[in-house]
């Protein structure tokens, strides 16, 4: 489907073009090209190795395991995998580049051509589009900087130095902040899935570096500007309104824009230029003579395959078409593959032929009381097995909609099982017709009055005899019998 | 019995199993030897103690019955070589005072083989010269002199100079030089020894200080053949921590070798006869023709085509690697910074690389970052990559009509200091016959063949097929044996 | 010679190419660099003469493949090794002049 967003500028209408660079930390124990660890949050400089700190004379010896991670990820991006790659250098100088290069990879990326399928609507499959991925690459990530410490230096913390980033690119499909956003969620789902990537922004293990550039609706494509690594989804969608709607300014009051890179400032919400970072840059590619190229062998190829797990799309279409949940529902508890985790494991308890059921109680009941509680799914107070329990226990009648909600929440204060918060408070629900009955004639006559209202065609009063004897059950009466055995004493 | 000095490995490694001496007396030879020599300034740092506790130890290992390959055998390290707790410059200011916390694999096989280091030696400034006048601690001499009278002081070759002169000047028994272009070679030539470049992976670069890394290979200098086949035993081996490292068992090179070259094709290159070498060069290389031709040997008429493309091709790769690989000195991690009054980071570095490195390595640095730059990768860097591996396809076929090549090693004899500093290419010449094997990757060998009127040391290469260093080291001692090579420098020093 | 447009580099370039390679010159400098890189640039210059149509560039000097090593923690905590040689280092932390970004 074709986006229809538009800024209005005061000469006419301009479409936003977007293109995305996600830097994504390839889950690893060991850095890309060292055996420092990849750790996050360890004392400055405890997680570098002589490699790491390009001490004279080290040399780099490539992590299978990312190779493989990245090659995965490639796979359920369904993109083309390319048998033979290799590393170049990337030359630049920086206090967090040890090395004055970056091992990346240029002329021959693991990873070709793919593409991702994003709704900007998840409600709404008609709103499904999709995002050409052009290539993925295994890089080094940089150290760190801070310059807050001490009056006239930087720090130079060099752990993060040389952990494997998958670098994804996007094509410039997107035309709006929503699809922007909706493609790094997606994106952050997929690779959370396959395991390649923990998708954690906070911690910097997923960063985008933002390609916009506009242009009368579907004119030729103006000059672009990078925005780099934005942490957020929701900064993300800011920051490409902010600096399109900058760039349409620009070109209305008759300027022109200047390819430069771009910083987002989250607290101002504004980007400003780096062009002080900018000047002259040239890369100077060339392969890595340290590095002879990466051939993988089919056996690589095949194990990586079969490693994949089920991807959302296809979980989503199976939950539809399988399980017939709802689109929403389907929706909602593939989005995160935890989620779709604890619902498999409440199925393998109530069998596939309740998905309808615990689908609805997971998304109202759970999600209401987990957020309520702010506890994400992983720490769910519940486990699946007892959610069956008392999913069980509503089927057969043993509780009423009512005493379900009750024992729930009781269930998360306690985190005992349903079974036995409704044995010690006699939560149970009784179809007991001898205590029922006694209830109801006690009723009939202390209210001799209405009954005779009723008798005389006062329908309505039946309700409130009903509401009287619930009452005086505490709500543990089965409502059907209740009626039943009013209907018969009311004759 | 002739001083312990003038022994070599193979003898001293013999005369100490044997008793015929102890380590010690022959650690505290060497150890006065390399004191008297300081005039050469083949030494950056000197070892002493630690050629010493090495030799105490290995006549303890004796007494134990537990001598090692190189028990008892003293060397020198090129400063090219991370050597832990002993500073390694590369010959570079910029390293000065550098001291690695670790040991590079190669030098780390020699201790374990029970080798002592005798000390570090100068070179040319991150391997990059021909004449060992780039060092950042001033040039090595070389022990030889003209017999005309004229006593310049000589050049000991580069950029494994002080090598040269230690092993000459009779320092050191043997010691390890690195090869990117002729290293090895031109110096070994340049004072009278031996000296192998092994096929590129033999041994492992972890540790040596890189200058263009597809390119760098270690190997020993010694005063004869055995001896080189005795240390290269010792230093090569497959390493992990290299990736470009040959995970192959290492031969029994010393025991293998043979004179024995009956049969065997000897091929000339055609390419190689250029013009505006001296005749001294022709005579010592018809010399050796006539010499392997009367030990059996078939000699062979060859052709490589593209030889005269190797050296400017080197000029191309090489510079590009080095400019990458010498940008980690920047003044932040180690060596030397250079920090303008509130200058920022870019002027730091700027500063304290143009304080560090010398003319030849800028030169070299400015050449590699120009001809990566944008634009013109394709005409120079690819263009070179190309005529490399045309190079390397001409060497795989001629090994189809030959075993090995003979070729002199220097287009000349050593030079006076001071004579070719101040015109690169001229310089870069000296490496003319040596450079096509190092973009090939192939074994290579420079053995003395003979002196030319001022009686200075000339040298004949030997090339041979990758993995074949039985081979090249087998040609080089039937040459050896027949050249009869005796003359060395006496002692003015 | 032939000289194509590859070759002549003047003070402006001679300028650039040491500021990509962060080394500081003088214009005494820069007036000597400038005809030593022309001679040896005029020098490679040959190489173009050689047709490479159906050749690939060299990509590893001798046939080897390339290992992959386990993702397996053999090294880091050596903060001291790291830090023992830096002209500057100060709470664990390497230091250069302020960056301002
Ligand atoms: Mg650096
Ligand atoms: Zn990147």
């Amino acid at each position: 489907m074709v986006s229809d967003y538009r800024i209005h500028g005061a000469t006419g209408e301009w479409e936003v073009v977007i293109g995305l660079e996600v830097h994504a930390q390839v889950t690893s124990k060991a850095k890309l090209f060292s055996g420092a660890s990849t750790d996050f949050g360890a004392e400055p400089n405890s997680q570098v190795s002589l490699v790491d700190a390009a001490m004279p004379g080290m040399l780099p010896v490539p992590n299978r395991e990312c190779i493989r991670q990245a090659v995965r990820t490639g796979m359920a991006l369904e993109a083309q995998i390319n048998p033979w790659s290799r590393f170049d250098r990337k030359n630049y100088f920086y206090a967090d580049l040890p090395q004055g290069y970056q091992i990346s990879q240029l002329y021959h990326p693991i990873v070709g051509e793919g593409a991702i399928t994003i709704l900007t609507d998840e409600k709404d499959e008609s709103t499904a589009k999709t995002i050409g991925i052009e290539r993925i690459h295994l890089e080094q990530d940089a150290g760190k900087l801070m310059h807050d410490q001490h009056p006239s230096f930087s720090y130079v913390d060099l752990n993060r130095c040389g952990v494997a980033l998958m670098e994804i690119v996007s094509r410039p499909d997107m035309r709006s902040p929503e699809e922007a956003g909706a493609y790094v969620r997606k994106l952050r789902s997929i690779l959370r899935y396959v395991g390649s990537c923990d998708g954690n922004m906070e911690q910097g293990s997923m960063r985008a570096d933002v390609n916009v550039s506009v242009r009368r609706p579907g004119g030729e494509l103006g000059t672009r500007t990078e925005t780099k690594n934005v942490n957020s989804v929701r900064f993300i969608m800011a920051a490409i309104e902010h600096e399109a709607s900058r760039q349409v300014d620009v070109l209305e009051s008759g300027g022109t824009i200047v390819q430069e890179t771009r910083l987002w400032d989250p607290d101002k919400a504004e980007g400003r230029s780096l062009r002080s970072k900018e000047e002259a840059h040239d890369y100077r590619y060339f392969p890595d003579p340290d590095l002879l190229p990466v051939e993988l062998g089919e056996d690589f190829l095949a194990e990586c395959r079969a490693s994949l797990p089920e991807l959302p799309d296809a979980k989503r279409r199976r939950y539809e078409e399988a399980l017939g949940l709802p689109p929403y529902n389907a929706a909602v508890l593939t989005a995160e593959v935890e989620t779709a985790r604890w619902f498999e494991a409440l199925l393998a308890e109530l069998g596939d032929g309740n998905a309808v059921r615990a689908s609805n109680w997971v998304i109202s009941d759970l999600f209401g009381a987990l957020n309520r509680l702010g506890h994400s799914i992983e720490d769910s107070p519940v486990t699946p097995r007892q959610a069956a329990e008392l999913l069980r226990l509503i089927a057969d009648g043993t509780l009423s909609g009512t005493l379900a909600k009750q024992v729930f929440e009781i269930m998360l204060e306690t985190r005992q099982d349903a079974g036995t918060i409704v044995e010690e408070r006699g939560l149970k629900q009784t179809s007991d017709t001898g205590a029922i009955e006694k209830v109801i004639a006690d009723i009939l006559t202390a209210n001799a009055d209405k009954v005779a209202e009723y008798r005389g065609g006062k329908d309505k009063l039946f309700g409130f005899f009903v509401g009287q004897t619930m009452k005086a059950m505490a709500g543990k009466a089965n409502p059907g019998v209740v009626n039943a055995l009013l209907k018969k004493a009311l004759g | 019995m002739s001083a312990l000095t003038d022994l070599g490995v193979a003898a001293i490694r013999d005369g100490v199993r044997g008793g015929a001496f102890s380590a010690r007396e022959v650690a505290e030879a060497f150890v006065g030897a390399v004191e008297k020599a300081r005039g050469l300034n083949a030494f950056t740092v000197e070892t002493p103690e630690r050629a010493l506790t090495a030799a105490d130890l290995a006549d303890a290992d004796r007494a134990r019955g537990a001598l090692k390959p190189l028990s008892g055998v003293p060397v020198g390290i090129k400063d090219l070589f991370s050597t832990k707790g002993i500073q390694t410059t590369a010959g570079s200011r910029i390293l000065e005072g550098f001291e690695p916390p670790y040991e590079s694999t190669v030098s780390a096989n020699l201790l374990a083989a029970g080798a002592g280091m005798l000390g570090k030696l100068n070179m040319d400034e991150f391997a990059m010269g021909s004449s060992n006048e780039t060092s950042g601690f001033g040039p090595v001499v070389s022990p030889w002199r003209r017999s005309d009278g004229g006593n310049a002081p000589l050049t000991p070759g580069g950029s494994s100079g002080g090598s040269a002169t230690a092993v000459a000047a009779r320092l050191a028994p043997a010691v390890t030089g690195t090869d990117t272009g002729g290293s090895i070679r031109q110096p070994a030539a340049f004072v009278g020894i031996t000296g192998i470049k092994p096929t590129y992976g033999r041994c492992s670069r972890w540790g040596i200080v890189a200058f263009a890394s597809s390119l760098d290979q270690a190997g020993p200098m010694a005063r004869d053949v055995k001896d080189c086949a005795i240390m290269l035993e010792a230093m090569a081996g497959f390493d992990p921590k290299d990736a470009t490292s040959l995970d192959l068992p290492v031969p029994h090179w010393e025991a293998n070798l043979t004179s024995d070259v009956r049969g065997k094709r000897i091929g000339i290159p055609r390419e190689y006869r250029i013009e505006g070498v001296p005749d001294e060069i022709d005579k010592v290389w018809e010399r050796g023709i006539a010499l392997m031709r009367d030990a059996g040997a078939e000699i062979v008429e060859v052709s490589l085509p593209h030889t005269k493309y190797a050296l400017p091709a080197y000029y191309i790769i090489a510079p590009a690697e080095a400019s990458s690989n010498l940008a980690r000195y920047d003044g932040v991690r180690y060596g030397k910074r250079v920090a303008p009054e509130n200058g920022n980071l870019t002027e730091m570095y700027e500063a304290t690389r143009a304080a560090g490195f010398g003319a030849e390595v800028k030169r070299r640095i400015m050449i590699g970052t120009y001809v990566l730059s944008a634009g013109f990768y394709d005409a120079y860097f690819n263009q070179a990559q190309k005529v490399r591996a045309l190079i390397a396809r001409d060497f795989e076929r001629v090994w189809a009509e030959c075993d090995y090549l003979l070729t002199p090693t220097a287009p000349s004899a050593a030079f006076a200091l001071g004579e070719k500093s101040d015109d690169p290419i001229a310089m870069y010449l000296n490496d003319v016959f040596a450079v096509p094997a190092s973009l090939a990757g192939l074994p290579a060998i420079s053995v003395p063949a003979g002196l030319n009127d001022q009686g200075l040391p000339l040298g004949l290469q030997i090339v041979g097929p990758a993995l074949d260093e039985q081979g090249v080291l087998d040609a080089a001692l039937a040459l050896e044996e027949r050249a009869g090579f005796t003359a060395r420098p006496e002692a003015w020093w | 010679m032939l000289a194509p447009a590859t070759m002549s580099v003047d003070a402006a370039t001679v300028r650039h190419i040491a500021r990509l390679a962060r080394i500081a010159v003088t214009d005494a400098e820069v007036a000597a660099l400038a005809p030593e890189l022309n001679n040896i640039l005029g020098w490679v210059e040959q190489l173009q003469e050689v047709d490479v149509a159906e050749v690939e560039p060299m990509t590893a000097v001798i046939p080897n493949r390339l290992r992959l090593r386990g993702d397996e923690v053999t090294d880091g905590g050596i903060r001291d090794d790291v830090l023992a040689n830096a002209p500057v280092a100060e709470h664990g932390f390497f230091a250069v002049p302020k960056v301002i970004e």
